[in-house]
């Protein structure tokens, strides 16, 4: 093909393309988005009306008890059933971090000591908040996402022959609200909110930190990620892409050597850390003792409860000869933590897709996982619909992922209720499970940083002979 | 012909009416000290004591006690005892070494059923029960439980060095000392029970040892371990407390009572005749007393007769006692004279039935058993029964269950006449993984004539495949609950009980007769929990590790590796030809 020919299509292509932008830019700032609030109001709200009926529908209906009992759906840390118990333990005047039922952190006995009557409102409340932040949170990543790309574009940074990569406000104008919808009509949030695990209050917290940190607010981000931290101690590796997406949004370069990288990096720390000192000073007060430390951060790093739940902890624990446990425990609780360096490095421009592959890392390498957690990471897979051509597995991961969450209650029902089963069968599952889990992320992953190197060098490449080439990771 | 001993024997008991036990003690109290004035100076005693009770079954209970009274003032600290005359050393080195002050250790095989049997003299659970309390000098309580265990363990044979923390309560109410001294900080008490305890002749042997006589004299040569372990119930026990050596209490002792409770089965031991004499139950008759004992007594309870059983040969001496709350009578035949042997020179008890009685049902009694299905969660419910037609009496219950199994106390329910009857006084301490068991007392009232019931949830730990029996799928056994109870006596029940007493006695119940104190033990537990498979170590190491690695493996390859274009490589022919080139320096092949 003629080359100059091909520029000036593509710098039509390109002209089309701006205007295109122009139009959602105008679309997105007239009157000024109360007219997109208006009009992705009634979609939402009518979201939120279904999610609520659901829930509602299914906390009256007796599945709700079975539900509650669910290993995959509840673990030790998150149960109702010990919330519940702390509180009557509480009550009886005894402290319910001297047993080893209670593991749920001072300020929740607290929340709940004033609202177990209205647990269930407080649990649909919950997941409508968690699903409007992710909501807001995508939307404002979106239009950022969008301002980037007409800045690269204009910048021409781009490949040329990349335009089929490129995204356009048409498709991403429902990504928020199916962010939303995959976070409020999954079974697995229907199921723990069902099921009242404490996980969704942390998933909560989770994503109003992501909103607050996209929206830029640095103080609120760090209280809520202290918030977080507090919770279930593994959300302190989202310290990372936070402080990058700050930095970023600043134009602070990543540099070691530069004094404002320090400045900011320290005063967020301070931030964070001091709101988590602020936040544990609170709970020793409220109860006189630091008694909850060890039954809460001890409990989640040495795993003694061996109760099966979906993820890779409890069976490996109690099949291991005793001598090699410390070992084990470091190296399986290593998992979530390592990873956060060199991911930072690798995704140091993309801090929103570093912050989904470090929940998805969290959920997975997690001691005690649950369809909840799953749930979260899961809420964010419409939001990189545009990667959907580089996924390499997603079939079968789709499928194995479906097949495990349909085994889990069967293997389940014949090892413990009909005796016909054995552990092993269980276990296989939550294998499958999680490879199955680790297959979909590490593809996204794939599929992220491929999308990013096509932008860059363009989306047909050429061997030197001139023949159509295959990528290769070397 | 047997009529006419039985009409003997009541008129023996209505002309001695009156003499009652006090009087049979004062006699023998004026001979114990006379037989003892020579060696005055250690007043040590011991008294030996059979007790036969015909049961309404058909089965016959044999009760016996040794009690030997250790004349030593034990109160001073540091003071070296090594002078031991009837008490045994080994175990008065044990109560110095570790400052005990009170010591109770049971073994028992089989379950008494209080609802045939009606209430046995001295209660224990199945299996091993340990409680001791510790002078309050004690600093490092615990320590000094886990040396006493393992120097009892060594003692008398048994599994007791598994008594650890994990199994260890201390009851805030239930266990009170039963000598001298009142201690009530229960930080000084230690209780554990070891449900699976087989109990069987290893463990009597070291037990009849601590007998001055042995089992070579006096009530001791019944003893035979093949009898003793062919019945339905056999339970010895050791009880070690501090008591006054006289009304004044002056002075004080320590008292040892050993005590071993039998029940021999209608069926099994008594080939299905209810019939039975000394010789059958134990296979030896009584010959002579231990000469050591200052008392050697064998008692049968006659309350019932005669219309029950015939008993020869008759004795003239009769006994009345209060005996758990209901007045017995009982035939004394006293070991120390030469009469009772008769000409034979031995002495062959003979029990004959004549026809079938009613028991009077026993006051109080409770049961446990495990309720729901799957290996997930369960419930234990505890139900006490109130047999009394119109008085209310409260009860402590006391429950210590492992920790494996974790109790939800939010689901405690507690229900008399299908109505909520909320416990006045509830002590909850809750179990800690591998380090302490679930302990819950708890003071409720029994309404008359009722059936009360206690239950609460739990949910079954998967433990680590080391930490399991190994017959891991026979379940694991959750110790006895233990229901202690002051329960209003029969005596005082029966306001109409004037044939024996004068009627000036009997208008207000006397205050020591209107309650005792009983406890009772409910069943132990069996519970299945969830194994893992046991042969799979390797395999799940494995495993998993695989599925962390794959993980590894593909976020290290992505974050390691940059893209790029696969350009093929040359085939071989032109790489060779390539190396030869570039060394004559000739343009390359492509």
């Amino acid at each position: 093909m003629d080359g100059t020919l091909f520029r000036s299509v593509n710098k039509f292509f390109i002209i089309a393309f701006c205007l295109d932008i122009k139009s959602y830019k105008s679309f997105m700032h007239r009157p000024d988005s109360f007219f997109l609030a208006t009009k992705m109001a009634a979609p939402l709200t009518l979201l939120l009306i279904v999610a609520v009926t659901i829930r509602a529908v299914l906390f009256r209906s007796s599945l709700a008890e079975l539900i509650s009992a669910r290993v995959e759906v509840v673990s030790p840390l998150n149960a109702w059933k010990r919330v519940v118990e702390g509180l009557a333990l509480l009550d009886l005047g005894v402290s319910p971090y001297s047993g080893d039922v209670f593991h749920e952190t001072p300020l929740m006995i607290y929340l709940f000591h004033f609202t177990v009557d209205y647990a269930e409102i407080v649990f649909i409340v919950t997941d409508g908040i968690t699903a409007l932040a992710l909501y807001l949170s995508i939307q404002t990543y979106n239009k950022d996402v969008f301002r980037k790309q007409k800045y690269a574009l204009e910048s021409d940074r781009y490949s040329a022959d990349c335009l089929e990569l490129l995204r356009s406000p048409k498709e991403m104008f429902y990504i928020p609200l199916k962010v939303a919808m995959f976070y409020l009509l999954n079974p697995f949030t229907i199921l723990s909110c069902v099921a009242k695990s404490t996980c969704g209050l942390n998933n909560a917290i989770i994503a109003l930190f992501i909103f607050c940190t996209l929206k830029g607010s640095a103080l609120l981000s760090g209280i809520l990620l202290a918030l977080a931290t507090y919770q279930s101690i593994y959300p302190l590796t989202l310290f990372a892409p936070a402080l990058l997406f700050f930095l970023q949004r600043l134009y602070i370069p990543v540099n070691l050597r530069r004094s404002s990288f320090w400045f900011f990096t320290l005063q967020y720390a301070f931030m964070y850390v001091g709101s988590l000192v602020v936040i544990t000073g609170l709970s020793f007060f409220l109860l006189g003792s630091w008694d909850f430390i060890p039954s809460v951060y001890g409990f989640i790093f040495s795993v003694p409860d061996l109760t099966p739940n979906i993820g890779l902890f409890w069976y490996f624990f109690a099949e291991m000869f005793e001598h090699f446990r410390l070992f084990f425990s470091c190296v399986f609780q290593i998992n979530v933590f390592f990873y956060t360096i060199p991911l930072s490095i690798k995704l140091k421009e993309h801090p929103v897709f570093l912050i989904f592959m470090q929940i998805a890392i969290i959920s997975i390498f997690k001691s005690y996982p649950t369809v909840g957690d799953v749930a979260l990471y899961m809420a964010f897979l419409p939001a990189w619909s545009h990667l959907y051509r580089f996924l390499r597995n997603i079939f079968l991961v789709s499928c194995v992922l479906l097949a495990c969450s349909a085994l889990f209650p069967v293997l389940w029902h014949l090892w413990i209720y009909a005796g016909s089963a054995n552990s092993n069968f269980y276990y296989a599952i939550t294998l499958l499970f999680n490879f199955g889990q680790i297959l979909l992320v590490a593809d996204y992953f794939y599929a992220y940083l491929r999308r990013e190197h096509h932008l860059t060098h363009g989306l047909y490449l050429k061997k030197k002979d001139g023949t159509e080439a295959t990528l290769v990771l070397k | 012909d047997s009529d006419p001993v039985g009409f003997d024997s009541l008129d023996l008991n209505e002309r001695r009416g009156r003499s009652t036990d006090a009087e049979l003690d004062r006699r023998d109290g004026t001979r114990t000290s006379e037989a003892l004035t020579p060696a005055a100076a250690a007043r040590d005693e011991f008294q030996e004591e059979l007790v036969i009770r015909p049961l309404h079954s058909g089965d016959i209970y044999a009760s016996f006690q040794f009690r030997t009274l250790w004349d030593t003032d034990f109160l001073q600290e540091g003071q070296k005892v090594s002078h031991y005359r009837l008490f045994p050393k080994s175990l008065g080195q044990v109560l110095s070494k570790f400052s005990v002050r009170e010591l109770h250790i049971s073994f028992t095989q089989g379950f008494w059923r209080t609802m045939q049997w009606g209430q046995p003299f001295i209660p224990s659970p199945p299996g091993a029960e340990l409680w001791v309390w510790f002078h309050d000098t004690v600093s490092d309580v615990d320590g000094n439980w886990k040396e006493l265990t393992n120097v009892l363990s060594g003692i008398f044979c048994a599994s007791l060095n598994f008594i650890d923390l994990t199994n260890t309560v201390q009851p805030s109410a239930s266990f009170k000392p039963l000598g001298l001294g009142n201690a009530t900080d229960h930080r000084f008490l230690r209780y554990a029970t070891l449900p699976r305890e087989i109990v069987c002749t290893e463990n009597l042997t070291p037990w009849k040892k601590l007998l001055p006589c042995g089992s070579k004299a006096g009530l001791a040569v019944l003893l035979k371990s093949e009898k003793l372990f062919h019945s339905s119930f056999h339970s010895q026990a050791v009880h070690i407390r501090p008591v006054c050596q006289d009304e004044q209490c002056t002075s004080k002792a320590w008292e040892l009572r050993q005590t071993l409770n039998v029940v021999f089965d209608l069926y099994t031991a008594g080939q299905g005749k209810k019939e039975w004499s000394l010789f059958k139950m134990f296979s030896r008759t009584l010959t002579e007393a231990c000469p050591l004992a200052t008392s050697s007594k064998v008692y049968v309870d006659i309350t019932d007769n005669p219309e029950l059983f015939e008993l020869s040969p008759a004795t003239p001496l009769l006994s009345q006692a209060v005996v758990l709350g209901d007045r017995r009578t009982y035939s004394v035949y006293d070991l120390s004279r030469a009469e009772t042997f008769g000409q034979l020179r031995s002495l062959n008890l003979l029990l004959r039935w004549k026809g079938d009685g009613e028991m009077l049902r026993p006051l109080l009694h409770a049961e446990r058993y495990v309720a729901g299905f799957g290996l997930q969660t369960g419930e234990i419910h505890t139900v006490i029964y109130n047999n009394h037609p119109y008085r209310a009496f409260p009860v402590l219950l006391m429950d210590s269950v492992p920790w494996y199994l974790q109790l939800y106390i939010h689901t405690l329910t507690v229900t008399s006449k299908s109505r909520d009857n909320k416990p006045s006084y509830i002590h909850y301490q809750p179990a800690k993984d591998r380090h302490r068991p679930h302990l819950l007392e708890m003071l409720i009232q029994l309404p008359p004539h009722s059936m009360t019931e206690v239950t609460v949830q739990f949910e079954r730990a998967l433990l680590k495949w080391t930490e399991y029996t190994p017959d891991p799928n026979h379940g694991f056994y959750v110790g006895s609950s233990v229901v202690s109870a002051l329960v209003p006596s029969m005596v005082a029940m029966n306001t109409n009980f004037t044939q024996d007493q004068p009627l000036f006695s009997s208008f207000v119940p006397v205050k020591e007769e209107s309650s005792y104190f009983v406890r009772v033990y409910t069943e132990p537990l069996l519970v299945n929990l969830p194994t893992p498979d046991f042969s799979m170590p390797y395999n799940v190491i494995c495993l998993t590790c695989t599925v962390v690695a794959v993980g590894y493996g593909s976020f290290y390859n992505l974050l390691t590796r940059t893209f790029q274009v696969d350009e093929p490589s040359l085939p071989l022919a032109k790489r060779l030809a390539n190396l030869i080139r570039r060394i004559r320096g000739v343009p390359l092949l492509t």
